[in-house]
């Protein structure tokens, strides 16, 4: 259906000549952007229905008391489907151990929720295929679970700035109970403002594919990057750390990479490494992390993601 | 009255602000609107940004943010 009309535009409305260069990829571009934004809207109103079933204050309540481990794997599962704003990062901090959410099951669902997420692993499905999908949600998963483990195995609550503890949360522990129809509508709300927000990087990364592919030979990104290189997954993450943007915003570049020729265990562990760690989140978290704990979670968060991108060069 | 806007300052957090403002000026009352930013201060309601709280009473919190006849109406419950 969607190649038939992909190629309806291509050959019949602007009249381009079957086969050339232009054609075949203005033929990709229509295919891949329809494709990509059904995709995107079927799948974020799918999830924004379940999540509007996960507020922030149900999620706290699930997690609170759980022992570790098992904890840390709700938190990240929880951490794919609970909504908030990337500016509540300290107030759902606070509300979390102040409800007995232990440590390290907080970081991982403070790790998961902004790097794993359905507008990454639909971008990845569409651009790439299910599997690379499949692998980044998987490794992603993985990165949150390990990473908050070992915080807490380690012990750190002395390194929580200290007023965190003393805050008595108060009348916010109501959840708001929505009808169905209000679901459904706050669904249509999400789904509108995500893809407003992501529209363009998401035509940018198609556009990428679509006109750079062929045209621009591999270059030095390769050869200092390349597979041959066992720096190339500690140098990706050491560019991605500092590096600050959602995962929409990160896939030009992740396609940019990938077109490049290099390995996909190294890109993963770029845009991971972008998604889950910046600067301006460590001036957020510091509010309440005293300094040796942001450092012990930047260094955990790091050696975690690069491990993920050895690991992946290694099976694929 | 006396209405806050919860948000330790991101772009939801502002557009609630306006939001609010706008349906205080619709609804021609009284009302003092006050932006807190303080973070012990909004954990005494919610931990979901941004809220709303009129007169002491926690409206509204988190996304999706409510229109502004919502607002209107959150408001007027108070009055």
């Amino acid at each position: 259906m969607l190649k038939i009309f992909a190629s309806y535009i291509t050959y019949d409305l602007v009249r381009l000549d079957r086969g050339t260069r232009l054609a075949d990829a203005l033929n990709f571009f229509i295919y891949d952007t329809i494709k990509i934004f059904l995709l995107l809207a079927v799948i974020i109103f799918i999830v924004s229905i379940i999540r509007s079933y996960f507020p922030p204050e149900k999620t706290k309540r699930i997690l609170s008391h759980k022992k570790e481990f098992i904890g840390n794997i709700l938190a990240a599962l929880l951490g794919i489907v609970t909504p908030f704003c990337s500016c509540s990062a300290v107030p759902l901090f606070i509300g979390f151990v102040e409800a007995g959410v232990p440590l390290g099951v907080t970081f991982s669902f403070l790790i998961s929720s902004p790097m794993v997420n359905e507008v990454a692993v639909v971008l990845l499905w569409g651009l790439f295929g299910w599997k690379i999908a499949a692998i980044y949600m998987g490794t992603g998963l993985l990165v949150a679970i390990l990473a908050g483990s070992l915080i807490g195995k380690l012990k750190l609550e002395k390194w929580v700035e200290e007023y965190v503890y003393k805050i008595k949360t108060g009348q916010g522990q109501q959840v708001f109970a929505l009808p169905f129809k209000e679901r459904l509508q706050y669904a249509k709300w999400n789904t509108a403002d995500i893809l407003k927000r992501v529209w363009l990087f998401v035509i940018l990364a198609i556009g990428i594919g679509g006109f750079i592919h062929g045209y621009v030979p591999q270059d030095f990104l390769v050869h200092y990057a390349g597979n041959g290189n066992p720096f190339a997954v500690p140098i990706a993450v050491a560019l991605g750390v500092p590096l600050y943007s959602n995962a929409a915003g990160v896939i030009p570049i992740v396609y940019a990479l990938m077109e490049k020729g290099l390995s996909t265990g190294t890109v993963l562990a770029f845009m991971m490494a972008v998604t889950a760690l910046s600067l301006p989140e460590m001036i957020i978290l510091r509010k309440v992390l005293k300094l040796p704990l942001l450092g012990v979670f930047v260094g955990i968060m790091t050696v975690t993601i690069t491990a993920v991108g050895y690991l992946f060069n290694a099976i694929l | 009255m006396e209405i806050k806007v919860l948000g330790p300052g991101c772009a939801n957090c502002h557009t609630m602000e306006q939001l609010t403002i706008a349906a205080v000026k619709e609804l021609g009352i009284e009302a003092k609107v006050e932006k807190i930013s303080d973070i012990q201060e909004i954990m005494r309601y919610t931990m979901t940004t941004p809220g709303l709280v009129v007169n002491g009473k926690l409206k509204h919190s988190g996304k999706p943010l409510p229109n502004i006849e919502k607002v209107k109406t959150l408001i007027k419950e108070e009055v």
